[in-house]
């Protein structure tokens, strides 16, 4: 009798990054439904034009780099970062807005750190934050939901929709683009927060659609957790740290600050907590850090939100936090058994 | 005490002096090779910082105003900064030798640091009043120094990337200073100063 003796580890399939990705990728996919559903072609037409563009630049990239093309298309990491681009935009934004978003998180966020793995920011964060200080005026005309229009599904037409963002005919939408719900609730102009519930129409009627988008994401995001592509420290930490802040807030003023299930269901919040700070190379390493780290982002989350310029916080408190995860990783390394704490500082 | 936080964080955050307002930039990629250097340099500069507003201050309050000379103020900053750097210096190579060296030629080219002088000119141009001065140098200190820190740990992570050669060492370390201010701007508007 022959004994086969395997050792460890004992994974019985190779993973590697492009596995990991293409599983990112598919847990994308609910989001990206409803956002088609609610807000038409748009954010489809969006995702596909920039995946385009992603592929192309990373392959001139690494090519002038002169190293193996297909090698590093196949980790699929800049599809990835299209497709959140892709999601993050309006979904009527000028085919213009992807292409700079794009070139910059291509080439300047991530290309110049020596491509994937060596990036310190988030390059869809990167791409985004640009876009949004750039072009305030495109990045900030979002789709009405179509359940608002009452005229059924997708009220503008494929057709409209790739002129409006390939062709210079931008007025065939223009009737169909709304400020967010965010926006709404950050410029209520001396209303207070229950007034805004019942006299704004797109809070009264077409918060659903955000709902069911932040659902989709969310049911992607614990997707991702049961295969353990990420670990759940960060998304909780950023989840809880915003609610418990929005929840003191409300609790305290009523009138002025929304409620905390506002915060978790508008936005980029759920697809922020589970794509985006959720990326390995950009995030803190240990579960110590992860936990500051999430914790970090939601805090930020709900200080920009508040009292600042931008509505949606997301990417700057993703950026913000990134620029700190190298320190936070600094200071909560994890003890190696049988080693004195490290004494780190000055001396 | 309101007033005091929110110009604290008007100076660390909203106008960060390194990541909004540009200045003090030779320092910021000098002295961010090294996290432990990063922040002997970000102590030295709080110090010098806060102690030469506090200075120039007294020295424009009752000297320069009522001798109404206000117009040498440029160059009497000059000195007063020149002043308390040579005794920082003196101080830090008496209590830490180690630190002394490790800052070397960057400690007295704090003096050169021109978000010192800035924060003396801006201070008689934006603040009234003693305390408010003294917490707008330290504000102002403080949000060097974090951006200065939290830049070098970042700068040991990215010293070990495969950069393209011709972006490495400052080059990337530019493209990474602007990011990090494209990040900063996210703080927009959080207090209007």
């Amino acid at each position: 009798m022959s004994l086969i003796r395997i050792t460890s580890p004992h994974a019985h399939r190779p993973g590697n990054t492009g596995s990991v990705m293409l599983t990112v990728l598919m847990a994308t996919l609910p989001g990206l439904a409803a956002m088609t559903f609610f807000f038409g072609w748009g954010t489809l037409i969006q995702v596909l034009w920039g995946s385009l563009l992603a592929i192309a630049l990373e392959a001139a990239c690494v090519k002038l780099r002169q190293r193996p093309v297909s090698f590093y298309l196949t980790d699929y990491s800049a599809l990835v970062t299209a497709v959140l681009i892709g999601l993050a935009l309006p979904p009527f934004a000028p085919w213009w807005v992807m292409t700079v978003g794009i070139i910059v998180a291509i080439i300047i966020a991530k290309q110049l750190y020596g491509g994937m793995g060596s990036n310190p920011f988030n390059p869809a964060m990167v791409a985004y934050a640009l876009l949004l200080v750039s072009f305030p005026i495109q990045m900030t005309s979002w789709a009405g939901p179509f359940v608002m229009n009452g005229d059924g599904w997708a009220v503008v037409s494929l057709g409209d929709t790739l002129s409006a963002i390939f062709g210079t005919a931008g007025a065939a939408v223009d009737a169909h683009t709304m400020a967010t719900p965010l926006d709404i609730m950050r410029h209520r102009g001396g209303f207070t927060t229950e007034e805004m519930w019942v006299k704004d129409a797109l809070l009264a009627n077409g918060i659903g659609a955000w709902h069911a988008v932040s659902a989709a994401y969310f049911m992607g995001g614990v997707f991702l957790l049961y295969k353990k592509i990420f670990t759940w420290h960060t998304p909780v930490a950023m989840l809880a740290s915003l609610t418990l802040l929005a929840t003191l807030s409300f609790l305290l003023m009523p009138d002025q600050y929304p409620d905390p299930f506002f915060h978790l269901t508008t936005g980029a919040t759920m697809l922020g907590a589970f794509f985006i700070a959720t990326d390995p190379v950009t995030s803190a390493t240990s579960n110590k850090g992860k936990l500051w780290f999430g914790a970090g982002i939601g805090l930020l989350v709900f200080v920009i939100r508040t009292w600042g310029n931008y509505p949606d916080a997301v990417a700057f408190a993703i950026l913000l936090m990134n620029l700190c995860a190298p320190f936070i990783d600094q200071y909560t390394q994890p003890r190696s058994y049988g080693h004195a704490k490290p004494n780190r500082g000055m001396k | 005490m309101t007033d005091y936080l929110l110009i604290i964080i008007s100076t660390v955050l909203v106008n960060n002096f390194v990541l909004v307002q540009f200045l003090g930039l030779c320092p910021f990629m000098g002295v961010s090779n090294k996290l432990e250097t990063a922040m002997g340099m970000s102590l030295a500069t709080t110090f010098v910082l806060t102690l030469s507003s506090v200075c120039s201050y007294l020295v424009y309050t009752y000297l320069l105003a009522p001798l109404e000379i206000t117009y040498l103020k440029t160059i009497s900053f000059i000195l007063v900064i020149a002043v308390v750097v040579q005794f920082t210096e003196m101080v830090v190579r008496k209590t830490s030798p180690l630190l002394y060296k490790l800052l070397g030629i960057f400690l007295p080219l704090i003096t050169t640091n021109c978000a010192v002088l800035g924060v003396a000119l801006l201070n008689i141009k934006k603040m009234n009043g003693f305390v408010d001065s003294i917490v707008y140098g330290f504000g102002a200190a403080v949000g060097f120094s974090l951006a200065l820190i939290l830049f070098s740990a970042m700068r040991e992570r990215i010293t070990v990337a495969d950069v393209p050669a011709p972006f490495q060492g400052t080059a990337i370390g530019m493209v990474t200073a602007g990011l990090m201010s494209l990040a900063f701007l996210g703080f927009t508007g959080l207090v209007q100063f």
